[in-house]
C-alpha cells in the first residue's frame, strides 16, 4: 500500500512538480479565458445570421455548421498548427491553438444559441416589430435575453465542454497544466505529477460539472423515485 | 496550392492511412458498445435502488460527475503513462478504448437516467399497483418509453466519441490522424494532414447531419423547433 502511494502520490515529487504544474495551470487559464468568450461570441454571430438570413443561406450556414462539427477537434487542432504554415501562415501557437478550438467550439455555441432563438415565439417578434424596435434592438432587447434563458443549460454544458477542450493544446507542445504535468513525470519518472494534474482539472471543473447538473435538474421531470420509497 | 495536393505524398499516405480507418472504426465501435452498455447498466442499477444498490447511487452520481469533468485526454494520458508504474502495461489501443468507455459511460449513464426519469411518475404507480415487481416495471414499462427518449443525446454522444477516437493518436494508435501525421513528417508536406481531413469529413459528416435530424424530431429534446422571425 504504502508503495503504491510512493509511486502514485509521492509527496516529494509532487512539490517539486506544483510549481511547474502551477504555471501550466495559468496557461490552461489564460487559453480558456480566450477560446470561450471568442466561440460565444463567433457562436453568437452565427445564430443570428442564421435568424435573419433567407432559408437557403441558413441551409448554406449549417452544413458549414456541421462541416466543422465533423472534424475531431484534435484534427483541426493539427490542421491550423501544422497545416497554415505551408500555406505562409505562421501563427504563434497560442493563437493557432485559440483560432481551431474556437472555431470548434463556435460551431456548438451557435447551434445550442440557434435553437435558443427558434424557441422563442413569433409573437415576440411581431409585438417587437409593431412597437417600432428595429431588427438589431428587437434581438438585442427581446430575443436574445429569452432565447439565452431557455437554453443557459447547454450554455453551461458547452462552456465545460470549452474547457476540457484546452487539454488538446499538449499536443502541439503549448505549455498547457497537460504538457507540464508530462513534462514533470518524464523529469521525475514518476507519474505523480500525472495524478495532480488530474486532480487539478478536477478540482477546476468538477464544480462547473454539478453546477451543470443542477440546472439540468431544474427543468427535469419531478423525481419518480421519491414516491417508490 | 500543389503542395496541398501533392500528388506523389498522397499516393504515399493512402495506404497509411486506409489502415488508420480501419483502426479507427474499431477502436470507434468497441468504445460506444462498451460505453452505452456501462451507462445502461449504471443507470438500470441507479433506477432499481434496493437494499444494497441504494448505497451504489451516490457513487454513480460521483463517477458521472468526474468522468464528464475530466478532459478525455488527460484520463487517456493518466492511464497510459500512469498505469506501467502500477505494473500494468496497456497497448495504446487498450488504454484509448478504456478512457473512451470511462467517458462515454459517464454521459450515457446520465442520458439513461434522464430518460427513466422523465417518464411519468404514474406509469411507475400504475405498473407496481397491478403488482409488477420494480425490476418488471422498470425493464417492461420505463424502459422501452424512456430509451426512446435518449436516443439523439445518445446519437451525439456516440458521434462525440467516435471524434474522440483522434486522441488515440496521441498514444501511438496508427489511427487516421497518426498515420496522416506520421506521413506528413516523412514527406514535409500538407496533404497527407488534408487527406485525413477528408476521410473525418466522410466518416463524420452524414452522422452529424443524422444527429442534427434526430435532435430535430425529438420529442422532448430542447427547445421546440423552429418559431423564427416572421
Amino acid at each position: 500500500m504504502s508503495e503504491l502511494f510512493e509511486t502514485f502520490l509521492n509527496p516529494a515529487v509532487m512539490g517539486e512538480s506544483a510549481g511547474l504544474l502551477l504555471r501550466g495551470l495559468v496557461v490552461t487559464v489564460e487559453l480558456s479565458l480566450l477560446v470561450v468568450p471568442a466561440g460565444l461570441a463567433l457562436g453568437a454571430c452565427v445564430a443570428v445570421a442564421q435568424a435573419l438570413a433567407p432559408p437557403w443561406l441558413e441551409r448554406v450556414v449549417s452544413l458549414g455548421v456541421d462541416l466543422v462539427r465533423a472534424f475531431p477537434p484534435l484534427v483541426l487542432l493539427v490542421l491550423v498548427v501544422h497545416g497554415l504554415p505551408f500555406a505562409g501562415i505562421e501563427l504563434p501557437a497560442l493563437v493557432g491553438v485559440a483560432v481551431a478550438l474556437t472555431l470548434n467550439t463556435a460551431s456548438y455555441y451557435g447551434e445550442i444559441l440557434r435553437a435558443g432563438i427558434a424557441g422563442v415565439s413569433a409573437g415576440q417578434w411581431e409585438a417587437a416589430r409593431s412597437s417600432g424596435l428595429g431588427t438589431t434592438s428587437i434581438l438585442r432587447f427581446v430575443i436574445l435575453p429569452q432565447g439565452v434563458r431557455k437554453v443557459l443549460p447547454d450554455l453551461v454544458g458547452n462552456t465545460l465542454e470549452a474547457v476540457k477542450l484546452t487539454a488538446l493544446a499538449s499536443v502541439v507542445a503549448l505549455p498547457d497544466l497537460l504538457r507540464m504535468a508530462r513534462i514533470a513525470q518524464g523529469v521525475h519518472f514518476n507519474p505523480s505529477p500525472l495524478i495532480l494534474a488530474a486532480a487539478l482539472y478536477l478540482a477546476l471543473l468538477w464544480p462547473l460539472a454539478r453546477f451543470v447538473r443542477r440546472l439540468g435538474a431544474s427543468k427535469a421531470a419531478p423525481d419518480f423515485a421519491r414516491s417508490r420509497r | 496550392m500543389e503542395i496541398f495536393f501533392d500528388r506523389e505524398a498522397l499516393a504515399l499516405a493512402w495506404p497509411a492511412v486506409r489502415s488508420g480507418i480501419a483502426v479507427t472504426l474499431q477502436l470507434a465501435l468497441a468504445s460506444i458498445a462498451a460505453g452505452v452498455a456501462l451507462g445502461f447498466a449504471l443507470a438500470v442499477a441507479r433506477a432499481l435502488g434496493g437494499r444494497w444498490l441504494r448505497f451504489a447511487t451516490p457513487a454513480i452520481v460521483a463517477y458521472a460527475d468526474a468522468f464528464r469533468a475530466i478532459p478525455p485526454l488527460v484520463l487517456l494520458v493518466v492511464i497510459y503513462f500512469a498505469a506501467p508504474f502500477a505494473g500494468l502495461e496497456l497497448s495504446g489501443f487498450l488504454a484509448s478504448f478504456a478512457a473512451l468507455v470511462l467517458v462515454l459511460g459517464a454521459s450515457a449513464e446520465e442520458i439513461f437516467w434522464a430518460g427513466i426519469t422523465a417518464v411519468d411518475r404514474g406509469q411507475w404507480e400504475a405498473a407496481l399497483s397491478t403488482g409488477l415487481s420494480r425490476r418488471t416495471t422498470l425493464f417492461r414499462v420505463i424502459l422501452p418509453q424512456a430509451v426512446l427518449l435518449t436516443v439523439p443525446p445518445l446519437t451525439n454522444r456516440a458521434i462525440a466519441t467516435g471524434k474522440n477516437t483522434a486522441l488515440a493518436s496521441v498514444v501511438a494508435v496508427p489511427e487516421v490522424l497518426n498515420q496522416a501525421t506520421s506521413i506528413q513528417a516523412q514527406t514535409a508536406s500538407p496533404a497527407p494532414l488534408l487527406l485525413a481531413a477528408g476521410v473525418y469529413v466522410a466518416l463524420f459528416l452524414p452522422l452529424v447531419r443524422i444527429g442534427r435530424w434526430l435532435e430535430t424530431r425529438a420529442p422532448t429534446g430542447g427547445p421546440a423547433p423552429a418559431e423564427g422571425p416572421p
